[in-house]
């Protein structure tokens, strides 16, 4: 078929949605309106149920009145399965359901060759009647048991086919299979593909012993639909399919800015200002690394701001809960008091992880929080085996993170070793923020270390913290680092006191050092002052001795002019300068004396 | 066992003339072709004209015969072209041949 051709007819074709949730998306609006839809499932798969949901919502959403013809159980028994679903069969019966028990008794007696034109009049003058839209056979496979052989069946398979293309009503015709080795199943498996416009699989089986059912779109004629195979869910109010996320894309998720408090002040900080607002965070870590206590910091971060808040808990009663976070001053009694906070405790074996991923989607959509708690996210894994457990946490965060919750996960993991085989890593890649927590153990004791291991579209901090738990509640301090050594608990406050004390030491040290320099340059100064004396003195003496001298020449030369006075002298008045020797001062003087 | 008193009351639900259902009339002729004609009381219903007639008398494979009297009631599906179930189920005695 050529591209064109397919575009005209996906524009064509008319469809008629099922109202079961998951399974328009999937098929893209429903069945197709007026053809035949093939239904094939083991026993057990939820053929019955499937066939009937659609027919009901036909009838009771778009005023479609539909006929349910029964080949397998009786019709009472199947209106009576299904009150436990909350449909009002017996309400929806007296104006727009049908119920035609097709079975044969079982007292007939077989005499030759036979065919479905009785009941195809009948059903015709009855659809007719009431204006149905919608018929189911459930299932044709015992129908066809009765026909005696290969040929009589086909015959009777294209009437069937044939007259539901000529009365236009929306057809689904169900059929068991087991597996690909039923002999009818086997016999038609082609013709009955074939024929059918739509052929949708339903499949029941264990995993890991886990009860787990899918649903499996294997052709729709000119319409596109989700290809994949989706886990199929039997609930208190019928059948969903999982398809969560299939539609929409990975754009359609809000996308915030905001920052919200992890509820730990020092963790807000080294998140530069918290976790952002719908995205999710996964914390992992050991047994009793106090997970838990920070998912409660969380939500109690979250109701103090107003905001509701979800609290899942597996194998944990809620009011256990309650009790543990009130030991580290997490008081969350008044929020859930006030309806803001709602705790929900799940147990992990009484579920599938298909199962609790529909119940936990459930819950939001009851409860409608800002923020969501799951702890531990293991316990899902676990639920659903290997592949599956990943598969529908993966769908889990995709709902959260669609309705712009901001999800935290916590999940047992005793160390970081990325991509290790069996560990619910997987989760990791997809969760946004991935804190682990982890014990150090040094001289004896345990403490609590946290890291951030990464955190998408935000600065963080590379360094561990210690986590403490107290009365007060929690807190991060610093780790004591020294020669490459990560320091906590009594070993950090012992290396802290340590320190302490020798930074006391020195400083007492430097003091009294400092005091000698001083005491020396005082001495110095004391020094420096007596010299200035001594000098002042020797200078005193100088100037005494110069005037001494000045006055005793003066003298001198008085009393030479007194001698010469006295001598009579009449040459030679100069006076002779003071200190010349007596023998010059002669030899000047020349005979004269 | 009949007496020779009791009537046989009997009834055929036909698709129109479908081959199977042309086929039953014929054999069920030639199964009562010993009876006394006071002693078969045999109506004959086309599901395709009484549609609603057939729904509510639970027929959805044609042709079936139902024998209504005497009890023990019986219904025997198909074309009636195996003349000893048919014998045993309306409980006829073997007619010489």
């Amino acid at each position: 078929m050529s591209e064109a051709d397919n575009t005209r007819q996906r524009t064509d074709i008319r469809k008629a949605p099922t109202g079961i949730p998951g399974v328009d998306e999937i098929t893209r609006g429903g069945l197709p309106r007026g053809r035949t839809t093939l239904l094939m499932g083991g026993a057990g798969s939820g053929k019955t149920i499937f066939s009937l949901q659609a027919l009901v919502n036909g009838a009771r959403e778009h005023g479609e009145p539909g006929i349910f013809v029964a080949f397998e159980e009786s019709a009472r028994h199947i209106i009576e399965n299904a009150g436990s679903f909350g449909w009002d069969l017996p309400a929806l019966e007296r104006e727009q359901l049908f119920f035609l028990d097709a079975r044969m008794p079982a007292e007939t007696v077989l005499a030759g060759g036979y065919d479905l034109a009785g009941l195809l009049a009948s059903l015709q003058a009855k659809a007719e009647a009431m204006g149905a839209k919608r018929i189911v056979f459930d299932s044709i496979d015992v129908l066809l048991i009765l026909l005696q052989d290969v040929s009589a069946e086909r015959q009777e398979l294209y009437r069937i086919y044939d007259w539901l293309a000529s009365t236009g009503l929306t057809g689904l015709v169900s059929t068991r299979t087991e597996g690909g080795v039923d002999p009818v199943f086997t016999e038609h498996f082609g013709f009955l593909q074939f024929m059918a416009d739509c052929v949708v699989l339903l499949d029941h089986g264990l995993q890991d012993h886990v009860s787990l059912r899918n649903f499996r779109v294997l052709k729709y004629r000119g319409s596109g639909f989700a290809e994949n195979e989706f886990p199929l869910v039997i609930t208190s109010t019928g059948i969903e399919v999982a398809s969560a996320g299939i539609t929409d894309s990975a754009k359609q998720y809000p996308v915030f800015t905001e920052r919200i408090s992890t509820g730990v002040e020092r963790l807000d900080t080294m998140l530069t200002g918290g976790y952002i607002r719908g995205t999710s965070i996964l914390i992992t870590g050991a047994p009793g690394s106090a997970k838990t206590t920070l998912g409660g910091a969380f939500m109690q971060a979250a109701c103090e701001r107003g905001e509701r808040a979800l609290f899942i808990t597996f194998d944990e009663a809620a009011e256990e809960v309650v009790r543990n976070l009130a030991s580290v001053n997490i008081c969350l009694q008044r929020f859930t008091d006030d309806g803001l906070l709602r705790i929900h405790a799940l147990r992990s074996e009484a579920r599938s992880a298909e199962e609790h991923l529909v119940f936990i989607k459930r819950l939001i959509d009851a409860h409608q929080p800002g923020c969501l708690v799951i702890d531990p996210l293991s316990a899902l894994l676990k639920a659903g085996g290997e592949l599956t457990g990943p598969a529908v946490a993966q769908r889990l965060l995709n709902i959260t993170k669609q309705q712009g919750i901001t999800t935290l996960c916590t999940s047992l993991l005793a160390g970081i070793e990325p991509g290790g085989e069996g560990s619910p890593l997987h989760v990791s890649t997809i969760a946004d923020t991935w804190i682990h927590l982890s014990y150090v153990v040094q001289s004896g004791e345990r403490n609590r270390a946290l890291t951030i291991v990464k955190s998408r579209g935000t600065g963080h901090s590379n360094q561990v913290r210690e986590l403490i738990l107290s009365s007060d509640g929690l807190m991060l301090t610093d780790v004591y680092t020294a020669g490459g050594a990560v320091l906590m608990g009594s070993m950090r406050a012992e290396r802290e006191t340590a320190e302490a004390l020798e930074r006391e030491r020195m400083r007492l040290d430097a003091e009294r050092r400092a005091r000698t320099l001083e005491e020396a340059n005082a001495q110095a100064l004391a020094r420096i002052d007596e010299l200035r004396r001594e000098m002042a003195l020797r200078e005193a003496e100088m100037t005494r001795l110069k005037r001494e001298q000045a006055l005793s020449e003066e003298e001198w030369q008085l009393r030479q002019r007194e001698i010469r006075a006295v001598r009579r002298a009449d040459v030679n008045t100069t006076d002779i300068p003071y200190g010349t020797p007596p023998e010059q001062r002669d030899a000047d003087t020349g005979g004269e004396v | 066992m009949a007496t020779t008193d009791t009537v046989l009351r009997l009834r055929l639900y036909v698709a129109g003339s479908a081959p199977n259902s042309a086929r039953a009339r014929e054999n069920l002729a030639a199964l009562c072709r010993g009876l006394a004609p006071e002693r078969l009381d045999l109506e004959v219903v086309d599901v395709l004209r009484e549609p609603m007639r057939a729904l509510e008398d639970r027929v959805f494979v044609t042709p079936l015969l139902c024998k209504l009297a005497p009890p023990p009631e019986a219904r025997v599906v198909g074309d009636l072209s195996d003349h000893a179930q048919v014998r045993r189920a309306l409980g006829l005695e073997e007619v010489e041949p």
